[in-house]
């Protein structure tokens, strides 16, 4: 199976019953599949006029209470931005599945990259936090698709896929299972305001029409939901508990595999890149290079780096100018080499073994 | 033992389709790991299209073809594109009638089109001829996972043709091609 024909599957394992998009290469299958799903389920796909409109269609929806999902590339995500800061700012749960391309602009359509990582994070006006996942396998198409769901609820935050060109288009076996896990947001308490926090920051979910009153703003707002924009203190403890509530739980988030935590040289990748370091590892069987491979980007699971004691150096292979290495930089003290590849073509397995090479 | 298969032609021939089939026949029927991918542009029927599967026996991790082992060729855009390169030590199959060019690595010559179109009034099931011959040129896959997973690759109603288009490539393959 396509790895956007998994992540659809993933979405509607996971229970999501409205999908709002508008169809874009190199993400067009996943809407297709949806279309095709959604309808016999019960749901709902709409086609959108644009990409603006997709992504308020989906904090709709997730205000009904159903969960929302819309999948797009580089250009659609830029045009998603505002809406995003949006839904971040009213804690609406959602998903956002990104198949990068190769940007900026419309850029290559049908080639892979890596260049909206930093945008997924930073996109958006103003501060606030949000989660972002990468596959690297058709499988984790599926899984993260589910995980995503399960996450964005959790914490009430917009969750990204940031797939690419390259594991969206792939066709390798999956194993879908029987059932998967689907944790619902946590239902708003008795004498709790809409939101109000609870002691892990994230207020219960209040779904329009389910007893409460509930208004929603893009205004800074107090507990009641009410606009409040001009007192410096709310806007700075509001802001702060959006950005805490995700940043403290990283640990919790974080999904990752580790290889080698004794080595000197590590690899750290993502998404595509992964499956290059893997193969790279595999060729040089003498050789023992570290492996850290993120499937949660966002928020960065710093504390990870630390597990890798003896490292010189980490190498860091993205399809963009060095986007996580910039992030990574900021955490270790070890230098922190990007090895950027862009146009679309993956890391060749033996040019990353030239680099880490280098650096013996 | 591990094949990294380059099949390429012309938009509209089922470049793509021919790999996700022998993918599916290796992974879903034969017990093997698969991944397949292709190269497209914007362009639609008519460009230059290519696609790929790499089929092994242990779990593949880099998704993409460095260096074909066997080449199915359906077009001279795509020999001078993809096909003029192959190593010697590849193994060619080159549809005769539409790919004027020959390889410096072995090859077969399976007239495809024409046969598709002489024998099944179909040039369109000249990929899956093209696929009888390979599967038959190669043992990748056995030919029984090969025609289940055809059957499910190809819309309702076209089976017997498919299959008989299948057996085509096979004949064609058994009789040395045409050599």
């Amino acid at each position: 199976m396509q790895g956007n024909d998994a992540c659809a599957e993933g979405a509607v394992a996971a229970g999501c019953r409205f999908f709002a998009g508008y169809p874009i290469t190199p993400s067009s299958e996943v809407a297709e599949q949806m279309a095709r799903r959604l309808p016999k389920l019960g749901g709902t796909f709409i086609q959108m006029e644009d990409e603006l409109a997709s992504m308020a269609a989906i904090i709709g929806g997730a205000w009904t209470g159903v969960r929302s999902m819309t999948a797009t590339s580089g250009p659609g995500f830029s045009l998603m931005m505002e809406n995003i800061g949006y839904a971040a700012f009213t804690e609406t749960p959602c998903v956002v599945i990104n198949i990068q391309r190769g940007g900026p602009s419309t850029g290559q359509p049908t080639m892979a990259a890596q260049g909206d990582m930093l945008q997924a994070r930073f996109g958006s006006h103003g501060d606030y936090s949000v989660i972002a996942l990468a596959p690297s396998t058709v499988q984790e198409m599926f899984n993260l698709t589910v995980k995503a769901f399960n996450l964005a609820d959790r914490f009430r935050v917009p969750a990204f896929l940031m797939s690419d060109e390259i594991i969206g288009h792939l066709r390798e076996r999956v194993e879908f299972p029987d059932e998967v896990e689907c944790i619902p947001p946590k239902t708003i308490r008795e004498g709790m305001l809409p939101f109000e926090p609870e002691d892990d920051l994230v207020p219960g979910f209040t779904p329009f029409g389910k007893g409460h009153r509930v208004h929603v703003t893009g205004l800074t707002h107090n507990e009641k939901g009410y606009p409040a924009s001009t007192d410096p203190d709310l806007h700075e403890k509001l802001v702060m508990r959006l950005v805490e509530k995700v940043e403290r739980a990283r640990h919790e988030i974080a999904d990752y595999d580790i290889v080698n935590p004794e080595a000197e040289i590590v690899f750290i990748s993502y998404g595509a890149p992964t499956r290059a370091v893997r193969q790279a590892l595999l060729d040089a069987p003498g050789k023992s290079y570290g492996h850290l491979n993120l499937r949660t980007v966002w928020p960065f699971p710093e504390g990870l780096l630390k597990k890798f004691t003896n490292a010189r150096v980490f190498l860091v292979p993205e399809m963009n100018l060095g986007q996580i290495a910039r992030e990574i930089q900021r955490h270790v003290d070890q230098p922190v080499i990007p090895i950027p590849r862009l146009g679309g073509a993956l890391h060749v397995p033996s040019y990353l073994l030239k680099s880490a090479e280098e650096h013996e | 033992m591990k094949y990294e298969v380059l099949f390429s032609g012309f938009g509209g021939q089922g470049i793509i389709l021919s790999a996700v089939i022998l993918g599916r026949a290796a992974a879903m029927y034969d017990g093997k790991y698969a991944v397949q991918s292709q190269s497209y542009g914007p362009e639609a029927r008519g460009g230059a299209s290519s696609s790929t599967v790499i089929i092994s026996s242990d779990p593949i991790q880099y998704p993409k073809v460095l260096q074909p082992n066997l080449y199915v060729i359906m077009s001279e855009a795509g020999f001078l594109k993809f096909g003029a390169a192959a190593p010697e030590s590849a193994l060619m199959l080159v549809d005769s009638g539409l790919v004027q060019s020959r390889p410096r690595c072995r090859f077969i010559e399976i007239p495809a089109t024409m046969q598709a179109k002489e024998v099944l009034g179909k040039p369109i099931v000249a990929n899956i001829v093209m696929l009888g011959a390979l599967v038959s040129a190669t043992g990748m896959v056995s030919f029984e996972a090969m025609e289940r997973a055809v059957l499910d690759s190809v819309p309702k109603g076209t089976e017997e043709l498919n299959i008989r288009a299948l057996n085509l490539g096979r004949d064609i393959l058994q009789k040395g091609g045409d050599a």
